[in-house]
């Protein structure tokens, strides 16, 4: 059996092991598991709406939307770049939105909806107009910036699907890629409004 | 740029921290002004208020603040949207810069609020970030920001002005020991909008100031952006009709034309008759502390014609006292060329160096 990255930390997840991985990658920032809830303030256990599904979920009072969605519900399509807000790897939508998820609070989002890479393909396993014109186009490289594109496509379109190449380029100008490989990426895009058009 | 004697931020210590969440606080969530200012008194100098987050993100993400207890203001409905007042607008302070870019009425009659919102950051930072944060936004000098023991974080000495600092995007005018730089976009629009930016002070009353008071200086208080107060809460700001539909001038110049910050920017709103300017209003921001307005040029200017003598006449009074650092004296000319442009429109004006 190949044991990926990705399964290997879908695997931690689905074995139940998320306390000890998270005592692992929040090491150096104090005994958080153990924190006690002041009165007035927020509960830690809280309902999520990711992808369409109801996700119940453990989030520390400081935990970003990234590091929830990566570790917490295995969601490893969304991408931690810079962590900073300025890469855009992790951009998903809230409530058809885009967002830097390394930049928002968990415990801000709960009862809005929550879109990332995974949850856009239609039941069946078709994928969405924007993603399959990044599959015809072959726009990307490496495509670790990848799901932060299609995710800030998608919620750039919501708000205006005619656009130029100069507004899709402006509209998708929060992201960044190493590869240096704009020009492809936003042909591919291009075509992924199109494909959006014929479908609807 | 080497540590020696000086206490370097926590994470600088050792290898391989993983930095990507902070460290543990309270969160609250208040839904009302009343129940976020008593967690605010509560919590006193520990508290942390939460707007878009922005900014807030990277102070804790890097340690370098360590609030007990932080306050989210996004649950507070009062403090969002956008409504018609006194033949203005009243922006509520929690309006993403994304809800000002699309509102018809700053479209229409705004339009410069509407290109400095533009201006500022990314997209997707734009979704998220508030009108209030932008303007109550710290000073991004890196010194400052990596926890380097500064006059503005209660030491004794700018790492910012030394022989060897880096200052390419510090400040040319109104230094008083800082030499950092206000990076609000919105801010320069405001004021020469003539907003009004609408207070919640800490014992519940509430005080209306011009938005060129909002901002205060190093040698007012060095510490400080802002006039707010600990336990302060900026609620809205208020536009109000009096240059509403002028002949507006919006630039800002930076590295790069996303997510930067600006080198230099400018704000103009003008009432002609002919071509004789009657009244202006200008304001320049990334050269000082707080946004500059220029209330000398604004004199010298008012009832002469809007031509190119005038232009370079204002322009040369308004970098008039500007004193570069080592990398920066670029800003010298390039404020003077963008104080020409605002007065005298970008075709019209040759660049001058």
């Amino acid at each position: 059996m190949s044991l990926s990255r990705r399964n290997f930390i879908k695997g931690v997840i689905a074995g139940g092991a998320v306390a000890s991985s998270a005592a692992y990658l929040f090491r150096g920032t104090g005994s958080l598991l153990g924190q006690s809830s002041a009165p007035g303030s927020v509960d830690r256990l809280l309902t999520l709406t990711v992808n369409g599904q109801t996700r119940r979920v453990d989030v520390l009072k400081q935990e970003t939307l990234a590091m929830t969605l990566r570790y917490k519900l295995g969601l490893t399509g969304t991408k931690l770049g810079c962590d900073r807000a300025e890469c855009g790897a992790c951009t998903v939508l809230i409530d058809d939105v885009p967002h830097y998820s390394c930049s928002v609070l968990t415990h801000t989002v709960r009862g809005r909806r929550i879109v990332t890479i995974e949850g856009l393909e239609a039941p069946g396993g078709v994928l969405h107009p924007v993603q399959q014109a990044v599959v015809d186009e072959q726009g990307f490289q490496c495509a670790f910036c990848l799901p932060g594109f299609v995710m800030a496509a998608v919620g750039y379109l919501k708000t205006n699907p005619t656009p130029t190449r100069d507004e899709l380029a402006h509209g998708i100008s929060g992201n960044l890629c190493r590869c240096q490989d704009y020009d492809k990426i936003l042909t591919a895009l291009m075509r992924g409004a199109e494909y959006m058009r014929r479908t609807t | 740029m080497s540590g020696g004697a000086v206490a370097l931020p926590e994470g600088n210590k050792s290898m391989a921290v993983i930095r990507d969440v902070m460290p543990a606080f309270e969160l609250f969530q208040p839904t009302s002004i009343e129940d976020a200012q008593a967690v605010l008194n509560r919590y006193g100098a520990e508290a942390w208020v939460l707007a878009g987050g922005l900014d807030s993100f990277d102070w804790l993400k890097d340690r370098i603040r360590r609030p007990q207890a932080v306050v989210d203001l996004s649950g507070i409905a009062a403090l969002k949207g956008i409504r018609e007042r006194d033949g203005g607008l009243e922006i509520g302070a929690m309006t993403t810069l994304t809800e000002v870019v699309r509102h018809p009425v700053v479209r229409e009659r705004y339009s410069i609020l509407l290109e400095a919102a533009e201006a500022a950051a990314s997209p997707q930072i734009r979704n998220q970030g508030t009108i209030g944060g932008n303007v109550s936004q710290d000073t991004r000098c890196w010194y400052y920001r990596a926890g380097w023991p500064c006059y503005r974080a209660g030491g004794n000495i700018c790492y910012a002005d030394t022989p060897e600092s880096i200052n390419r995007e510090h400040a040319i005018l109104g230094a008083d020991r800082c030499v950092a730089v206000n990076p609000s976009d919105t801010a320069p629009a405001l004021i020469v909008l003539d907003a009004q930016m609408v207070i919640r002070t800490a014992d519940g009353g509430e005080r209306t100031v011009n938005a060129e008071d909002y901002f205060v200086g190093p040698g007012v208080n060095i510490t400080r952006m802002t006039i707010l107060e600990p336990g302060d809460i900026l609620t809205a700001v208020r536009l109000p009709p009096t240059w509403a539909g002028a002949r507006f001038y919006w630039e800002k110049v930076r590295d790069r034309q996303v997510w930067d910050f600006a080198l230099v920017s400018v704000a103009s709103a003008m009432r002609l008759t002919g071509s004789t300017i009657d009244r202006i209003r200008i304001a320049v921001n990334g050269v000082a502390a707080r946004p500059l307005r220029l209330a000398a040029v604004e004199a010298l200017v008012e009832g002469r014609p809007r031509n190119e003598s005038t232009a370079v006449v204002a322009a040369n009074l308004a970098i008039e006292g500007a004193q570069p650092l080592r990398f920066n004296a670029y800003k010298m000319p390039l404020m003077r060329n963008l104080v020409k442009r605002a007065i005298r429109g970008v075709e019209a004006t040759t660049w001058t160096s």
